[in-house]
């Protein structure tokens, strides 16, 4: 059960982003569209675990003074990692996320993790623990994705939905706004009040 | 039976433990829209510590309404500019009956679908809340029509209200607790999402009756935006006879509703005043400066075009929005004159600053208020000071 918590509640009431509100850099960048929101969220999730996992197996040996350094070189070598993966197979895809696949080092939840739970949990925890993060930061990247796509261009994944429905015709027009990174934020915000108004812990005093 | 007796007969039903307890809201509403009500300092709950505090007659319905008073003359004048515009382009001999009867037609969609969508909003949240609808919207909803171009899409606009009134001011807690203006904000929503609709010379003449069809024509700020020279004079622009938003092109009228507003003391003289200088000195600036065409024109040609007089008269002097204290709104109005001038004449991407110039500052005026209300602690913390050495002497 404890087990199983450590997946589930980084979905809802330890969401990194909508609770812990980290990572709201890319989560604005590259969700403009699904595809690259999808990938960026694959890519956060496998760094996060995997980087948990390690940290956590070193985790006796790394001398406190120095474990921030260690965290970043085991971060920057998973990140490269994924970053040629991505070069190589999505190739379109990581031109488009450009350099905020590089700049998950620099994630708040990639190094909050690693800080708060991998430098004092054990290995199989840890790596949920990471998984667990990792998709809830995904989650909210692709609900934001999901929207701004199907409303900013009329297509989802590439496919020219709003044109094949025909709304086009009857006055439809997309919405340039929902593009923009501010419209990102505030979508975010209401992303947050729909949670706080109906999980009533979350609201603060 | 008289109104009176209608409403006295329904009011048990929507009070505590009545049939409609859930719309109690909506029925206050209604009912000191039509009656002053007849509650006093303290309310029910405090009887009887019932004093005889003296209350200012205006509060803030008589506000909105005379707000709303002094919005007539201008959207009068756009009714019947919106026909003459028409009837002009089309090579139409329409007589003045004709031209607003038009303006009329093509206004009131615009005018209702902000006030439908904009008050079933309003009235929803105070349900929810439990709390009194506010009448800061009726005001509002006529502005949001008001300075738009007479072809905006009606789904389009409702969205643009929608937003603004749940994201510009529910969010913040209603009436009163918002950021930003939210009239200003629909406008802001609708130029960023929809920019084909807001800007352009396809959008300020309407071409029929109905539809979203517009005749080619550009507004002064269009023209001198694309480098042309002005075709019109500063007495049209003066009088209004221009193309442009609904009804903010009559500066004649916008002024007629200045002095309403004025008079009865609902806007401030002080922000109103200090944009038009704010504004003017800029304008001079560019014409010292002068290093194209645009920069030339006669400082005060930026009153006259566009919705600096508007902004100017109606938003910018939003008493919620604008810096409350007195030397901030001297500093908040003469920014907005600054960066809206600024922003017309050296961003060549945003035809017209007033709207981002008042936003802008709408953010800023907390900041503004802050520090003016520190710097007179601080003066006064000075003077005290030398006044108590002066006493250890």
């Amino acid at each position: 059960m404890k087990k199983f918590d450590l997946i589930k509640l980084p979905f809802n009431k330890e969401n990194p982003i909508t609770v812990q509100v980290l990572g709201i850099c890319s989560c604005l960048a590259v969700t403009a569209q699904l595809k690259p929101a999808v990938v960026m969220a694959i890519s956060v999730t496998v760094v996060v675990a995997l980087a948990n996992l390690i940290i956590s197996l070193l985790r006796n040996t790394i001398p406190p003074r120095i474990r921030i350094i260690v965290q970043l070189v085991i971060v920057s070598t998973l990140v490269i990692l994924v970053n040629q993966v991505l070069m190589a197979f999505v190739y379109d895809v990581s031109k488009q996320l450009s350099v905020y696949v590089g700049l998950i080092i620099t994630n708040c939840i990639v190094m909050g993790r690693l800080e708060a739970f991998a430098m004092t949990n054990k290995p199989l925890d840890s790596l949920l623990d990471g998984i667990g993060n990792g998709l809830g930061y995904g989650i909210i990247l692709v609900i934001l994705g999901f929207v701004r796509e199907l409303f900013g261009r009329g297509t989802l994944w590439g496919y020219p939905i709003i044109e094949k429905l025909g709304l086009y015709n009857i006055g439809y027009e997309n919405n340039g706004f929902i593009i923009m990174a501010p419209m990102a934020l505030i979508l975010v915000g209401i992303i947050i009040w729909i949670q706080r108004s109906h999980d009533k812990e979350l609201q603060e005093k | 039976m008289t109104l009176r007796n209608f409403f006295d007969k329904l009011k048990p039903n929507f009070s505590k433990g009545g049939r409609f307890e859930k719309l109690s809201s909506t029925f206050e509403a209604f009912e000191s829209f039509a009656y002053t009500p007849n509650t006093i300092t303290g309310g029910e709950k405090f009887a009887r510590y019932r004093g005889c505090h003296i209350r200012d007659a205006v509060d803030l319905k008589r506000t909105i309404i005379t707000v709303v008073i002094a919005l007539m003359p201008a959207l009068l004048f756009g009714m019947w500019n919106i026909g003459h515009q028409t009837s002009i382009s089309n090579g139409l001999d329409w007589i003045f009956w004709h031209q607003i009867w038009f303006g009329f037609l093509r206004l009131l969609p615009i005018i209702a679908v902000s006030y439908i969508v904009g008050l079933t909003i309003e009235f929803l949240f105070a349900e929810i809340r439990h709390e009194e609808v506010s009448e800061g919207f009726i005001g509002t909803g006529l502005i949001i029509s008001m300075i738009v171009p007479v072809t905006i899409p009606l789904w389009q606009l409702a969205l643009a209200v929608a937003f603004a009134v749940i994201i510009g001011k529910e969010v913040f807690g209603g009436s009163g607790y918002n950021i930003l203006n939210p009239a200003l904000l629909a406008r802001a929503f609708l130029f960023f999402s929809y920019p084909s609709r807001m800007s352009g010379e396809n959008v300020w003449i309407a071409a029929d009756l109905w539809g979203t069809d517009a005749i080619t024509c550009a507004t002064p700020l269009g023209q001198l935006m694309s480098g042309q020279p002005l075709q019109v004079s500063a007495l049209d622009m003066f009088i209004g006879t221009i193309p442009g938003c609904t009804c903010e092109t009559s500066v004649v009228a916008i002024l007629l509703g200045a002095v309403i507003l004025l008079l009865t003391g609902i806007a401030s003289w002080r922000i109103m005043l200090s944009v038009v200088i704010g504004g003017g000195l800029m304008g001079l600036l560019f014409n010292t400066i002068g290093a194209n065409d645009y920069m030339h024109i006669p400082f005060y040609y930026h009153y006259l075009m566009g919705g600096f007089a508007f902004g100017c008269v109606f938003m910018a002097t939003d008493p919620v929005t604008a810096a409350h204290t007195n030397t901030g709104k001297w500093i908040y109005g003469f920014l907005i004159g600054v960066f809206a001038v600024m922003l017309r004449v050296v961003n060549p991407a945003y035809p017209e600053g007033m709207m981002l110039a008042i936003l802008l500052m709408n953010c800023f005026a907390p900041l503004i208020d802050h520090c003016v209300v520190a710097m007179n602690i601080r003066k006064r913390k000075k003077r005290w000071a030398i006044a108590e050495r002066r006493n250890i002497r």
